[in-house]
């Protein structure tokens, strides 16, 4: 059973904001039903770029709920300048920690916000440069490339360790593994 | 709050008796059932006794009962004896659906010793591909390993069929009868098995114990050596207050077989039937007739597994989300996805485990908490809305 922080237990039985925002007018939708998380964040934010309300939807486990949640009351009465700034680590502060292996619960909490900011604003978010190997948590083929090499990653076990890539679904790991074989071809 | 414990496939409740049999021989009675005195016979015909009661559960001789820590040491015994006795012979075959104590050690051996393994796929149902696994058999082939019940699904591979046929080309077969022992019938000669594991915890014996059948007359190569303990088949001084305790388990097991296959699997129906009446997109996993009597997979659309076994908890309801053994990964169930269950329900099953301590009321209290936590679960995902996946 995971160790979770008594706030992620409360965020998770009590999640606050959940539902719909009818008159929301920033959405940022990140995950899949694939790969086991995902989340739908509403914003309401006024003319002077101030997020006066924000809500969520999410399917996932307990810390996907717990984040959601937090994020949520994190971004209220920011302005969408400050919301630009929040962490992944500031959500999982927030909740006073996560286990490591549910950081990216909190990482699909940043993905999301940043979509709803780039929805509100009408503006594309930049790609990352690379091809995407993993949908599930957005991880591009340079991504694992570097981490292989850094750290010198000998399998699709080390790499969904390091980077989340093939935790989800699953269906990019003959990918990650042909990634992996290229770098070692290099040598 | 009482417990609602419905995760038996897990692991079990000790039984009082067993219990009760035990307890002396914490105390008192500690003598070395090897040592020439009758303080430690006294041990030692207890430790007979028992060996006797587990080979009476799988129609087995006791001379054919070697004691281990765990299915898993069993598991791996059996292999590496197996490969041992046919040094030259270079493919194994099991399937997609094993624990992992069968799945990382042929992994193990086709990674690291160059073995060449085949996984024997599943279909939709869970029931295994018969006709690849009858055409993988080679002359090279030096053991055949398959679990006799999932652990996960319930699904109940036709192993008497299959040992028939794969003992009669000269190979091996061994069974991971863990989840099998106690569910459902076993007979050992009938079904043709070289090799048998079992484990105590999963039929109200402690854990830390476990059983590996060698067949009479079988070559066995030994995977812990040491002294003289089992006819040196595995050295070690016995685990002599779990050996008694599980003697004592399988003699309950044979008696509460028909119980099993009556009142429990009704429950287990009810259970199904209640979940699947009550609450809307729904699907049950694995061969609803090859099942053990006691399992229940049950996927619930659009929500996650981990979220409705946190709710569950809080109601004091003990379940499982897949596979206990996965819980600290991320992946889902290797067994659902090798049943190519649609990722929509996959996410969100359960595995209810029942026993003969499970009652009604209790069923009734899990189809209560569990309509409640879809509902919370459902309002909240952006997968659901209007009454269905979206």
């Amino acid at each position: 059973m995971w160790e979770y922080t008594d706030k992620v237990k409360d965020h998770f039985m009590h999640p606050r904001n959940v539902g719909e925002l009818k008159d929301a007018n920033a959405v940022g939708e990140t995950g899949s039903l694939n790969c086991g998380d995902a989340l739908k964040l509403f914003l309401k934010v006024d003319e002077n770029e101030r997020i006066v309300d924000a809500s969520f939807m999410t399917f996932g486990c307990a810390s996907a709920v717990a984040s959601s949640s937090a994020l949520t009351e994190i971004v209220k009465g920011m302005t969408l300048d400050e919301a630009a700034k929040v962490t992944n680590g500031d959500i999982a502060d927030y909740l006073g920690g996560l286990p490591k292996e549910k950081m990216h619960c909190s990482v699909m909490g940043k993905s999301a916000l940043q979509k709803a900011i780039a929805d509100y604003r009408g503006i594309q978010i930049m790609e990352k440069p690379g091809e995407m190997v993993c949908e599930c948590f957005e991880v591009t083929d340079l991504e694992i490339i570097d981490a292989v090499k850094a750290n010198g990653l000998e399998t699709t076990e080390d790499v969904t360790n390091y980077l989340k890539a093939g935790g989800g679904c699953g269906k990019c790991l003959d990918r990650i593994e042909e990634v992996i074989a290229s770098v070692k071809a290099e040598g | 709050m009482n417990v609602i414990y419905t995760d038996n496939n897990a692991t079990t409740r000790v039984a009082d008796e067993v219990i009760e049999e035990m307890l002396p021989f914490f105390g008192g009675f500690y003598g070395n059932p090897s040592s020439m005195h009758t303080f430690g016979d006294r041990v030692g015909k207890k430790i007979r006794q028992a060996r006797q009661k587990v080979a009476d559960l799988i129609h087995a001789d006791p001379d054919e009962i070697i004691f281990t820590s765990c299915g898993t040491e069993s598991d791996n015994s059996a292999v590496f004896s197996a490969l041992n006795a046919y040094p030259d012979k270079k493919r194994i075959i099991t399937s997609n659906v094993e624990h992992p104590a069968i799945l990382n050690l042929f992994k193990y051996l086709r990674d690291k010793k160059g073995y060449d393994v085949v996984l024997v796929p599943v279909d939709k149902k869970g029931d295994l591909d018969l006709d690849l696994l009858y055409d993988s058999l080679s002359d090279d082939t030096a053991i055949v390993s398959l679990m006799w019940a999932n652990n996960e699904t319930g699904v109940i591979f036709p192993i008497p069929e299959i040992a028939e046929k794969v003992t009669e080309k000269g190979i091996l077969f061994h069974t991971d009868a863990v989840q099998a022992a106690g569910k459902i019938p076993i007979d050992v000669r009938a079904a043709h098995v070289d090799m048998l594991s079992l484990s105590g915890h999963k039929i109200h014996a402690p854990k830390g114990i476990g059983v590996l059948y060698v067949k009479k007359g079988m070559k066995f190569f030994p995977y812990l050596i040491g002294g003289h303990q089992e006819k040196g088949r595995r050295g070690g001084t016995e685990n002599t207050v779990s050996i008694i305790g599980l003697g004592k388990a399988c003699e309950l097991a044979a008696q509460q077989l028909p119980i099993m296959n009556t009142q429990v699997k009704e429950l287990r129906d009810y259970l199904q039937s209640q979940l699947l009446e009550k609450i809307p997109s729904v699907s049950v996993n694995g061969d609803l007739e090859n099942r053990l009597p006691n399992t229940l997979s049950i996927g619930f659309d659009a929500v996650e597994g981990e979220s409705i076994l946190l709710m569950l908890d809080k109601e004091g309801i003990c379940a499982s989300s897949g596979s206990a053994c996965t819980s600290g990964s991320l992946d889902p169930s290797h067994v659902l996805m090798a049943m190519e269950v649609p990722f929509k329900s996959a996410h969100g099953t359960i595995r209810f485990s029942l026993s003969h301590y499970n009652t009604k009321e209790e069923m009734d209290h899990i189809v209560k908490t569990m309509v409640s936590a879809i509902e919370t679960l459902r309002a909240m995902s952006p997968f659901w809305k209007d009454g269905k996946l979206v």
